[in-house]
Parts: C-alpha cells; sequence; structure tokens
C-alpha cells in the first residue's frame, strides 16, 4: 500500500523569540499511510503542522511535496494544494448549514449574476458525505450535531479539496469509543484512496490500531520512525521521554467496611432535569472513585450538579452524613467541595494572570484586610502549592498561558488543594497532559488519597479509571448503571455498563 | 510563544539581561507614555507657546474630565463590557447637583449629583449582570432615558451655579495645581491601589479573563459585575460636577460623545476591550494624549474641523501600532 513518499521535510528548523520549538526536523509522509505523530506536550508537535500546512514559515529546512520544493504563502494556499488540517478544537461555523460549511474554502458554485447556487451547494456537500459513508442532511444546522457529527462535517471539508494528506489533530479527544470506531473505518476508506493521514495522537491504544508508522518528536527534535507492528508501548513511551515512565501502575484497593463506616459524600438520585436522571454514589474517607462512560453519559454533569454548576432538580447531597444544598459554586467551596473541571482553558484557567494568582484565587477573598490582599500569607500559599506539586514555572509571575498543559494542570490541582477539599471532584484530570505529567497527577492523586482526601475521577480513558480507583460507578444516559470493585474494574465491565448492557 | 522552561535554567540568566528584559516588558506595557513624551516634545518643538506652565496647567485642566471618565471607564472595560451611557450620566448628574444646591448646602449637592451619577451606574450594572443583557445593549438605552431625565430635570434649559464653593470645583485651585487635577489625580490614585491591592480588583481581572472560571472558583461575579458599572456611574457622576462647577451652568445637553473618548483613552492605553487585559495608568496616559494632542493643533492653529479628522485617524493609526507590537512580543 504505501509507495514512495509524497511529502519530505529536511531539516526543518523553527525558532521563537527564546525558545527553538523545531530543531533540525525530518520526516517523511507516504501516499495511502497513517503516520502517527507523538511526542509529549511542547515536543513541537504542532509546530512541524503547523508548518507543513503553512501556517508558520520555517527558518531553515526545505519542504518537498509531490517530489518538487515548495513553499506555500500561507494556509490557504497550502489547502489549495492538496493539504487539509482537522484541528482538535473543530473550526466550524455552528450557525451555518452542514452543507455550507462542508465547502467553506472551496469555490461555491455560482450562477452568472454572482449569486450562489444553494441546490448545488446541498448536492454536492450531500455526495461529500456519501462518499465516506454519512447520511447526514447539509441543511441541518451544524449546532444541532453532536461532536462526533461535526468531525463528519470536517472530515467532508476537508476532502472537498481533493486532499492528498489530511492531518488530524487528537481527532478522538472528544468521541466516544463507539465514534472512534466509526472515524477509523473511515481512516481505512480514506487510506484506500491513496490519501495520506497524519494522525496526531496521545491515546496508545489507538495508534496501535490505526497508524502505519510512527514518528516521534522529544523537545523539538526528530527521535524516530518506527513501524507500528514491529513497537510496543513502553518503547514508544521511552522515544517520547527519553526514560521509561510506568503510568499503568496498579494498587492495592482501598477496603472499605460500609457497615462502619459513614461516607464523606454520599449522592442519591441526583438530577439536573436534562443530562442527569439518576446520580448515585459514594465516596469514603481516603478512597478514590472513578466514574466511567461514554462521552454525553451524564458524568461532567454530575459533577457539576453536586459541585452546584447547574441546579439540582430533584435528589439529595449529604456530605459527612449531613444534607446539604448548593445553589451555586461559591457555597459548594465553603463547604469544602473542589472541582477540577473538564476543560482547562475555557473552565479553569486565567489566561492572562500568573501562575501564583491563578494557584491562589480561592485563597484571596478570605486573606484579606479591610479589602486589601494579605501579600505575605497569599505569596505563601503560592509557594508552598507550588512546591508541594512539583509546578514548573520561571516564577510565579510569569503567565499561566506559558506553562505547559502539564503544568497548567498541576497548577489548577494546586489551586484547589490550597482549600483543604473535604472531597476533591477531578474531571478528565490528564487531558492534554504528557506521558510525563501524567504519571506526576497519578502520583498525587494517589498521594491526596492515602493522606485521607475523598477523591472522584471522572475520565474517558479506561486505563485511567483501572489504574486509579479503588472503585468505579459505570454511567449509561444520565444514570449511574453500574458499581465496581477491586478486579472487577476492567475493560470489559466498564464497557458492558457502559453500553447499557448488564453484568450477571 | 514561549515554551516553560525549567527554573535551573532561569536563574542562570545575568542580571543584565533580566533588566533588558523589565525594561522591555516596562516599554511594552507603557508604550502610551512614551508616545505622550514624544508628542509633547514634537509640540514644543513646533510651538514655543507649548512647554509652558500656563498651557500645561490648562492641558492638564482640560484633560481631567475625560481621564476620570476614563479610570471608570477602564472598570468596566477589564471585565469585557462597556459603558455607552457615562455622557448622559455626566449630564443628569450636572443637572442635579446644581438643582440640589439651590435648596442645599454646596457639598451636601455635589455628593448628592455623584450618587445620582453611581446609581444610574447601579441600575446599569443590575440589568447586566442579573438580567444578563449584553452591556452594549443595556447602556445604549441608559445612555437615551438619563438624558431623557436629565432634560426632564432642568425642563431643556441650563441651570446657572450660584455657589462659590461649588465653582471652586472647576475653576479652583489648591496651591498652583487646579482643583480638578487634584480630583483627577486622586482617582486614578484610589483606582490603581483598589485594582491591584484588592481583592474585589483581582476579581474584575479574572471576572473578565474568564467568566466562567471565575464563577467555578467562587467569585461573586454578578456583584463584582454590579460594582464596575456603579464605579464607572461615581467617575461619570464627579466629571459631571467637575464640568458644572467649570461652565458655572450644568446643561442637559452637556457630555455628548464623550463616552468614545472615554473608550478611545482606555485602548490607546493599553487595555484590551476583549477585557482581561489592563492598566490604569495606561488609561490616564491615553487621556492625556488625546489632551495633549487637541492643544498642540489647536496652538499650531490647526481648523478644529481638521483637527477631528487628525484625532480620528491617530487613534485608529496608533491601536493598529499597537496591535503590531503585541502580536510581535
Amino acid at each position: 500500500m504505501s509507495e514512495g513518499p509524497i511529502l519530505q521535510l529536511k531539516g526543518i528548523t523553527k525558532t521563537f523569540p527564546g525558545v527553538k520549538s523545531l530543531d533540525n526536523v525530518s520526516m517523511d509522509v507516504r501516499q495511502g499511510e497513517v503516520l502517527a505523530l507523538m511526542g509529549e506536550n511542547g515536543a513541537g508537535k504542532s509546530t512541524l503542522m503547523k508548518v507543513v500546512c503553512g501556517v508558520y514559515f520555517p527558518d531553515e529546512g526545505d519542504i518537498i511535496y509531490h517530489g518538487k520544493k515548495e513553499s506555500w504563502s500561507g494556509p490557504l494556499d497550502a489547502r489549495k494544494k492538496g493539504i487539509s488540517v482537522i484541528h482538535q478544537e473543530l473550526k466550524l461555523a455552528t450557525n451555518l448549514t452542514v452543507g455550507e460549511n462542508v465547502l467553506m474554502g472551496a469555490e461555491v458554485p455560482k450562477n452568472k449574476f454572482g449569486l450562489i447556487k444553494w441546490d448545488e451547494v446541498n448536492t454536492r456537500a450531500k455526495d461529500l458525505l456519501e462518499s465516506i459513508g454519512s447520511d447526514l442532511d447539509p441543511k441541518l444546522l451544524v449546532s444541532s450535531l453532536s461532536v462526533a457529527q461535526q468531525q463528519i462535517v470536517e472530515i467532508a471539508r476537508a476532502l472537498s479539496i481533493q486532499a492528498d494528506i489530511i492531518i488530524m489533530d487528537e481527532p478522538s479527544a472528544t468521541l466516544s469509543s463507539k465514534e472512534i470506531d466509526k472515524l477509523f473505518s473511515l481512516i481505512e476508506l480514506l487510506k484506500s484512496k491513496n490519501v495520506a493521514i497524519v494522525y496526531v495522537s496521545h491515546r496508545m491504544e489507538e495508534i496501535f490500531k490505526i497508524s502505519d508508522r510512527c514518528t516521534v518528536l522529544r523537545d523539538g527534535q526528530y527521535v524516530g520512525t518506527v513501524n507500528t507492528k514491529d513497537t510496543d508501548e513502553r518503547e514508544l513511551i521511552k522515544l517520547m521521554v527519553g526514560r521509561e515512565v510506568n503510568v499503568t501502575k496498579k494498587k492495592v484497593a482501598k477496603q472499605i467496611d460500609r457497615r462502619k463506616e459513614t461516607p464523606v459524600l454520599a449522592v442519591n438520585k441526583l438530577s439536573d432535569g436534562k443530562e442527569l436522571i439518576d446520580g448515585t454514589l459514594e465516596v469514603y474517607s481516603g478512597e478514590i472513585v472513578g466514574v466511567a462512560g461514554l462521552v454525553g453519559s451524564g458524568r461532567s454533569e454530575l459533577l457539576q450538579a453536586i459541585f452546584g454548576h447547574t441546579k439540582a432538580k430533584a435528589g439529595t447531597i449529604k456530605l459527612n452524613g449531613e444534607v446539604i444544598h448548593n445553589k451555586d459554586p461559591r457555597s459548594a467551596i465553603q463547604k469544602g467541595i473542589a472541582l477540577v473541571p473538564e476543560s482547562r482553558k475555557d473552565q479553569s484557567l486565567f489566561l492572562d494572570l500568573g501562575v501564583g494568582e491563578n494557584i491562589s484565587v480561592i485563597k484571596i477573598p478570605t486573606n484579606t484586610h479591610f479589602g486589601f490582599i494579605k501579600r505575605k500569607v497569599i505569596q505563601q500559599i503560592e509557594e508552598d502549592y507550588k512546591k508541594k506539586l512539583n509546578v514548573k514555572t520561571p516564577n510565579l509571575a510569569t503567565k499561566i498561558l506559558n506553562l505547559s498543559g502539564g503544568n497548567q494542570q498541576k497548577a489548577i490541582i494546586a489551586r484547589w488543594l490550597s482549600i483543604a477539599p473535604k472531597v476533591l471532584l477531578l474531571d478528565e484530570p490528564t487531558r492534554g497532559v504528557d506521558v510525563g505529567a501524567k504519571a506526576e497527577i497519578y502520583e498525587i492523586i494517589h498521594q491526596l488519597a492515602k493522606e485521607g482526601f475523598s477523591v472522584i475521577v471522572v475520565s474517558s480513558e479506561l486505563p485511567e479509571i483501572m489504574s486509579l480507583s479503588d472503585r468505579a460507578y459505570v454511567m449509561h444516559e444520565g444514570n449511574v448503571v453500574g458499581e465496581l470493585t477491586g478486579d472487577q474494574i476492567n475493560q470489559e465491565a466498564i464497557m458492558t455498563y457502559a453500553t447499557g448492557g448488564k453484568i450477571g | 510563544m514561549s515554551v516553560s522552561q525549567p527554573e535551573v535554567n532561569q536563574k542562570k540568566n545575568s542580571t543584565g539581561a533580566n533588566l533588558k528584559q523589565n525594561i522591555g516588558k516596562f516599554l511594552n506595557k507603557m508604550g502610551i507614555i512614551v508616545v505622550v513624551v514624544l508628542l509633547c516634545l514634537l509640540f514644543s518643538v513646533l510651538s514655543s507657546d507649548f512647554l509652558t506652565w500656563n498651557n500645561i496647567v490648562n492641558v492638564a485642566r482640560q484633560t481631567s474630565i475625560s481621564a476620570i471618565l476614563a479610570a471608570g471607564m477602564t472598570f468596566v472595560i477589564l471585565t469585557g463590557g462597556i459603558d455607552l451611557s457615562i455622557g448622559a450620566i455626566v449630564a443628569l448628574a450636572g443637572v442635579c447637583a446644581v438643582s440640589f444646591s439651590g435648596f442645599m448646602p454646596a457639598p451636601l449637592a455635589i455628593i448628592g449629583g455623584i450618587t445620582v451619577g453611581g446609581l444610574a451606574g447601579y441600575v446599569n450594572g443590575i440589568l447586566t449582570s442579573v438580567s444578563r443583557l449584553p452591556a452594549i445593549i443595556v447602556t445604549l438605552g441608559s445612555m437615551t432615558y438619563l438624558r431623557g431625565i436629565a432634560y426632564v430635570v432642568t425642563g431643556g434649559y441650563p441651570l446657572m451655579v450660584e455657589s462659590n464653593f461649588f465653582k471652586s470645583i472647576g475653576t479652583g485651585y489648591l496651591g498652583p495645581i487646579p482643583v480638578p487635577v487634584i480630583i483627577m489625580i486622586a482617582v486614578f490614585a484610589i483606582a490603581h491601589v483598589v485594582l491591584k491591592y484588592t481583592s474585589f480588583g483581582r476579581n474584575i481581572y479574572m471576572v473578565g479573563g474568564n467568566e466562567e472560571a471565575a464563577r467555578l472558583t467562587g467569585i461573586k461575579v454578578t456583584s463584582s459585575l454590579t460594582w464596575v458599572y456603579t464605579i464607572s456611574g461615581i467617575c461619570a457622576g464627579i466629571a459631571g460636577v467637575i464640568l458644572a462647577a467649570r461652565l458655572f451652568s450644568a446643561q442637559p445637553n452637556a457630555g455628548m460623545g464623550y463616552e468614545l473618548d472615554a473608550i478611545a483613552a482606555v485602548v490607546l492605553g493599553g487595555t484590551s476591550l476583549v477585557g482581561g487585559v489592563g492598566f490604569i495608568v495606561g488609561s490616564l496616559f491615553g487621556a492625556l494624549f488625546m489632551g495633549v494632542l487637541s492643544n498642540g493643533l489647536t496652538l499650531l492653529n490647526v481648523p478644529y474641523y481638521w483637527q477631528l479628522i487628525i484625532k480620528g485617524l491617530v487613534i485608529v493609526l496608533a491601536i493598529y501600532i499597537d496591535r503590531v507590537r503585541r502580536k510581535k512580543s
């Protein structure tokens, strides 16, 4: 299936003020293959892809495309020449129709007065969608689609320009496992049409399922390329981080005697009247409880309802045996409940403020004297928790947007630990975090449990649930449908519950 | 575009490099100060009248009103909002203060006028924060109805200021410095301290930077938003009193278009219209820039109509340069 390279990069170097983001990187992409591009956050994957698709112009090095030396004048130029990108965060105009989005950027059919021929737009979009096995109606508004369907629209758009290379940047990050399967069969279809795919992802299982070769970058340098079938997870991680890391550490599950202890948090039949129908779970002191389920099964909604971010329409929450009502996050925080939300950028970070202020934000209002912030106290808190969680930053005044995803996440966890919460709710704690930082975050969570914190972890990654949880709950369509302990927490059991099946 | 660097690397940097970095940072943040200084140099070369004590005092006094408005506007824009009603509040607070002074001591009347401004701002704040209406719509509405109230209060006629104390707010001196300038400096000093050292001030940056994150960290988003509009109203109230005192009369059609000058000053000062990023001293110099520019052009006998054209173009140019500079850094 693979022939000569369609795209070759030779000695690409790209420097930003103070940082050499890419250092003499060479790689090639072959026709009709799936090339996985791997590396930790900050390794230079996105920069390299931005060079390929014309967003950045390399300082040094050559791009050889179809055997000819090329340089694009910009992303549009690269697109016209057949290089398409599907971004991690989908770039669709959600208030326009599927058809308009599919043909966006391509030549739109117009009549002789220069007015758009809508019928033709829709038929052409429909053809493109059908060619990738989708029966989406081009007249639907994109805002009415699920994330997975929106991704299909992106792919159709990529094809609308006869792409030779499609770059997919973490396409599976927001998909459920069923949808990922669909995406993969689509990738196979594209392969058979001789399209080359560059697949950027952190998820090992996917890499092994879908890719032909893996190219690994580390600290802006090319480390190597391996044939996927000749390698294993350990070798890849070693290539990526330059040392051995153990992320799938299984620990001895904590034993809870339920008759003797009162749960720290007991949630009974909690409902938000929309996506969350029946949220029922308990967490005891020093316990890590996982919550698994497909995307859209109501996991995040459950955490948000506990935290008072959405109004609970029914059900009860008990903290140490006492019924509580959280009318807003503020009251939840005052009672000692902490939530590290799913989307760091949208829900956690104050990007333009310093790392220090991002850590101390919750402690600031309670450490004032006539409204004036007690600088010394706050600085001490910032310093302490930065150290405690090993947040790597030049200094506390550095804007947090300059930190890597892993260090940002550690700063956010530090923020919540600073209030010494009774219950810590973590929603996708390692999303967009590199392997090294991931191991560190796992270590932190284990340590917290040892210190007696109660932790609830929502995660889409099954290995994460399996390696962290003492107990795990599984959600399906807004209901908590299963509870697993110890060895029961395995892939098959979780998937059975998550897809609506029954065990036993 | 910098990636986080381990601490060890950072410490190796010599202090010289740090100093250079700090100067760069200062220039980046305070670019408008440099621009104002350059503009002053230019005008002192072109006109011998520019760099005289009298003229400097004159510029400072003329700038004081728009600077005070810009201070309040900075709070609002830092939260990602906008306040179009301040011009109308200037008029309303002015006519209220003057009509109050007809039946109560002048100091009380002045406080009363400023309070009216604060109340008008409070209503803006409630409508924006509690009812979740867009600020631009809320204040577009209040810009009109507050102006209407000002006309109703006066019946459309100017109200004369009788009290000498009242007049001194606009025309008096404290030592060699005009009272409005002293008020302006006080307003900015307070605003700077509030924004930098108080919990409320930091909350404003957080709400403007990421409202969702602010809510999820327990910050009182609603009350912070209500307060910034109230503060903007109070600043407009102060400006309204000064204006009436300077002109010896309060007019219901005073302050037309002042809101746009204030927004221009804030943006020139480097505060982002998106919210979360900005700097109060920048707004002061943004206002000074506009003041110096029109003063200099007048001294050079540039006709008023042409002044408008030049001012408008300079604003666009300044913001363009700022954008380019930011992108580079």
